[in-house]
């Protein structure tokens, strides 16, 4: 036993405070009414045990149904408040501020690794600035698992085949758990990491110092080529049988059988694995699939390459 | 058997109460015990419901004593971070097996299979269910399907947690889940039965006057459990189902790699799942209104809407399950309405919380040992439900979800509430089921043992929860330490309290006081008969002329001593027994 007896976890992001304020207001709203509840059955249970001299005989009119409608008006509303409130001061944290600093996390068992922008890798580990909003897009290589910062009061489910997100702004240097909250198996109690949050200044020299070959975009750039796709989608002229995927990011696409689709880092995932998946409109579906050729790290640095693309680029560069 | 005992006292209390203590091992009465044969195959092929209840109330006993093994020994592992007793695997293991064989094979059968069973046909003035056949078949199916699936817990271990997430459960995992999965699938088939049985006896075969509006609480509950049994646990079938069809032929259904989807079967689960924890706890909300308005001498406080707050809870209980989902990845805007429903689900639980409390509201009130598991049952209740509220809330459930304050909420719920219910039934009912009076003394001191012992169990495990300690791990970081501490000591001290009963009610069975037909004064057409019941419940189908909970007039309280019990003024007349 270390440190004796934590009462409450740190608090180091603008929106744990948020979340640590709604606990307490519902932390009071329940003592009250446990209270009252209480209270209630300890004064009935003695003052009318039976024998006592309480008066009892006539119930006064207040035992009513009016009565009964009153409480269940009032507790429906007072949960209806306690809905607007906690509901409005967490609409503004639904979706990252347009400026953050997007970080990458693959999920495997039982390890976490994380790809910085900048092409810095990390395992079970997470560097981050303070002040910064960092978005995490977040994919797992197995099974389910979840990105769990206490000190954030953050969890995200990270799922195999699709992209989830969440995003925190750090305000407090230090170094907080990291946990996996989604049962992974055998280790899942071993899936533990750590956020090492920075000054900006601290986390440009971490960075710098950190071995990085290429910048992540850049790395997806030498899969792309190394994995031959520009052979089709690079191709110009009346046969090309593949799209040109530049400025496609963002874009509303037709597919094949009709629906229109987001192309965002869900859509170019699948569009790589299970092509067949979301076959675009006027295209022939040839493409093979690369779920072998290409690791979900590997995924991440080929989609932020894809979306650094300037629109009519195509795939050279 | 007297009928004009002093109101209100305890069965041990009561001069009248008490019968000539038989020779021991004395033959009882003729009573459904000894009628209709005393041969294994006599109880084996019965199709009286009484005798199928007695059957229920051992299988589960023995599943809640191997699931509450598993309990103590994963209290015990978590004394030290890094753990005493076992490897990782055997671990989650054990946790798999807790879960699995408490929640289907224990909580949910637990009041509807055994006091449900044996008290419905009573309380309604029924022979038997309307299909005494299929009341036996369900038992057969449900002992058929549990076994598999202990075979699969004990032999090979499953190791994916009882909520069986793909694609670890089907892809991932090489534990003996198949088998696992095909057992809580047939055993789903036997509450889907007991459910039909109960539904069709409620509307069927009431006798002459008992009225939707007489019925007693305890049969509303049952009839509403039965609804949430029949129309959610189909789900859970389809499923589990997917499941094996995933894992034994690699149709590709979860496993995203080939165009399935994960969180597809966290919404089928769930369905099925959130709506299981109303199975769970409305037969017990059923209970504790009988046992409060016998212990106040209280007709109970707004009868139409206890029965509203329950059809309430059962029909909204069906819109809530992405509760459990918030951090999945599913959309922010659908969790603001399952956030908003599950706020919603909570007022007719907070309303039947205040009518027990108006209940005692100018009572007579004694505290025997079931009115103390009732009272237990409504602390319990009421911090299981606040916390469900605060889970009900977004932001909080982004940081505890699948922290250790969920395995808290839930087991105030589900084992705070519930299981206190069941045991305060099981109380409350005993001398009708057995003929014989228990052990009060024992009995109260349990009652405070198991309130105390949960608490330290379970109260520790929200303050760790909030503080980040993740649920479903085999070891734990250091600072955790002293809350697993308490919490695995209050474990031990609830393990003898749950034991407790166990030696009492058996003692009770050889040797306690024959218990008279009505030993607590109560209403109801279960007090009517002797006790134990015979096998044809009533010589004489009763007529019901009064509404249920007739201790007193209405709107008048009852004075001390005057005529507060049954056969007397203003009390309720029923066609006596022979």
């Amino acid at each position: 036993m270390r440190g004796g007896l934590p009462i409450f976890p740190v608090e180091a992001d603008a929106r744990s405070v948020v979340t640590d304020h709604l606990f307490f207001g519902l932390l009071g709203l329940s003592v009250a009414i446990i209270l009252l509840v209480v209270s209630l059955v300890v004064v009935f249970s003695v003052r009318y045990r039976r024998g006592s001299s309480a008066k009892r005989g006539e119930l006064p009119e207040i035992v009513s149904k009016e009565f009964e409608i009153g409480w269940t008006v009032a507790t429906f509303f007072l949960f209806l408040f306690v809905f607007w409130w906690v509901s409005s001061s967490q609409l503004s944290g639904f979706k990252a501020p347009a400026n953050a600093l997007e970080i990458h996390v693959v999920a495997k068992q039982w390890m976490w690794k994380t790809q910085h922008p900048s092409g810095v890798r990390e395992i079970n580990a997470l560097h981050a600035p303070t002040g910064v909003p960092v978005r995490l897009v977040m994919t797992s290589q197995d099974v389910i698992h979840s990105f769990y910062v206490p000190a954030f009061r953050m969890k995200q489910d990270v799922l195999p085949g699709r992209y989830t997100e969440t995003w925190f702004k750090a305000n407090r240097p230090g170094t907080y758990p990291l946990y996996c909250a989604e049962y992974c198996g055998t280790d899942h109690s071993q899936m533990l990491g750590e956020v090492v949050v920075m000054r900006p200044a601290d986390y440009g020299r971490w960075t710098a110092v950190q071995p990085q070959p290429n910048d992540l975009a850049g790395q997806g750039g030498v899969l792309y080529r190394s994995l031959g796709c520009g052979s089709c989608h690079d191709a110009a002229g009346p046969n090309h049988n593949a799209p040109s995927l530049g400025g496609l990011y963002g874009q509303q696409v037709m597919l094949s059988d009709g629906r229109r689709a987001l192309v965002d880092e869900t859509f170019l995932h699948q569009a790589i694995v299970q092509p067949d998946r979301n076959a675009v409109a006027g295209y022939p579906a040839t493409m093979p699939s690369y779920a072998k050729a290409i690791d979900e790290e590997g995924l991440n640095a080929l989609i932020a390459y894809l979306k650094s693309l300037p629109a009519h680029a195509g795939g050279r560069s | 058997m007297s009928l004009t005992t002093t109101p209100g006292e305890f069965p041990t209390a009561d001069p009248d109460a008490k019968g000539a203590r038989p020779a021991d091992g004395a033959p009882m009465q003729q009573s459904f015990w000894t009628d209709g044969g005393q041969t294994v195959w006599s109880w084996l092929g019965t199709v009286d419901h009484k005798r199928i209840a007695i059957l229920y109330a051992i299988s589960i006993t023995a599943f809640f004593f191997l699931g509450g093994a598993a309990a103590a020994l994963i209290r015990i592992h978590l004394f030290t971070p890094h753990g005493l007793l076992f490897s990782r695997d055997t671990y989650n293991k054990l946790f798999t097996l807790h879960g699995v064989i408490m929640v289907w094979f224990f909580l949910v059968p637990s009041i509807p299979s055994t006091l449900g069973n044996f008290l419905l046909p009573l309380m309604i003035g029924a022979r038997d269910m309307a299909f005494p056949k299929i009341n036996l078949l369900s038992w057969y199916v449900f002992v058929g399907g549990a076994l598999l699936t202990v075979i699969a817990l004990l032999a090979g271990g499953v190791d994916t947690g009882w909520t069986f997430y793909p694609p670890f459960s089907t892809i991932y995992s090489n534990s003996a889940v198949t088998l696992a999965a095909v057992g809580v699938f047939v055993v789903g088939f036997s509450s889907i039965l007991t459910g039909i049985n109960f539904i069709a006896t409620i509307h069927l075969l009431r006798a002459p006057g008992m009225k939707w509006f007489r019925l007693p609480l305890f049969v509303w509950a049952m009839y509403a459990t039965s609804m949430v049994m029949i129309l959610a646990t189909p789900v859970l079938s389809t499923s589990l189902l997917l499941i094996i069809a995933e894992r034994l032929f690699g149709m590709p259904i979860f496993d995203a790699r080939i165009g399935g989807d994960p969180l597809l079967f966290q919404h089928l689960f769930w369905f099925y799942s959130h709506p299981a924890v109303y199975i769970m706890i409305l037969p017990a909300m059923g209970v504790i209104s009988e046992i409060v308005t016998v212990a106040a001498r209280r007709k109970v406080f707004g009868y139409a809407f206890m029965v509203y707050a329950m059809i309430a809870i059962a029909v909204v209980g069906f819109m809530v399950w992405g509760h459990h989902m918030f951090v999945s990845g599913m959309s922010p805007y659908a969790a603001l309405v399952f956030s908003f429903l599950s706020f919603v689900v909570a007022v007719p639980s907070a309303i039947k919380v205040f009518n027990w409390t108006a209940t005692l509201y100018r009572g007579q009130i004694t505290f025997a040992a079931p009115m103390m598991y009732a009272l237990g049952f409504l602390g319990l209740f009421t911090i299981g439900g606040l916390t469900g509220l605060m889970l009900a809330s977004v932001p909080i459930d982004v940081h505890v979800t699948d922290t250790y304050f969920v395995v808290a909420h839930f087991h105030y719920i589900m084992v705070g509430a519930s299981v206190s219910a069941f045991f305060g039934g099981l109380h409350y009912w005993w001398p009708k089921i057995t003929g014989r009076l228990y052990p009060e003394g024992w009995a109260r001191f349990a009652a405070i043992l198991m309130f105390f012992g949960f608490n330290f169990t379970f109260f520790p495990q929200f303050i760790m929860g909030y503080l980040g300690m993740p649920r479903r791990y085999a070891e734990y970081p250091a600072e955790f330490q002293l809350y697993h501490v308490m919490s695995s000591t209050g474990a031990m001290v609830l393990a003898v309290a749950y034991l407790l009963p166990l030696f009492y009610f058996a003692y009770s069975l050889r040797f306690g006081e024959v218990a008279p037909a009505n030993p607590w004064n109560a209403t109801g057409l279960e007090w009517t008969v002797p006790s134990p019941p015979p096998k044809h419940n009533f010589d004489q189908i009763p007529h019901v002329e009064n509404d249920p909970y007739e201790y007193h007039a209405q709107g008048h309280a009852p004075e001390h001593g005057k005529s507060i019990h049954r056969g007397q003024g203003d009390g309720p007349v029923r066609t006596p027994p022979t």
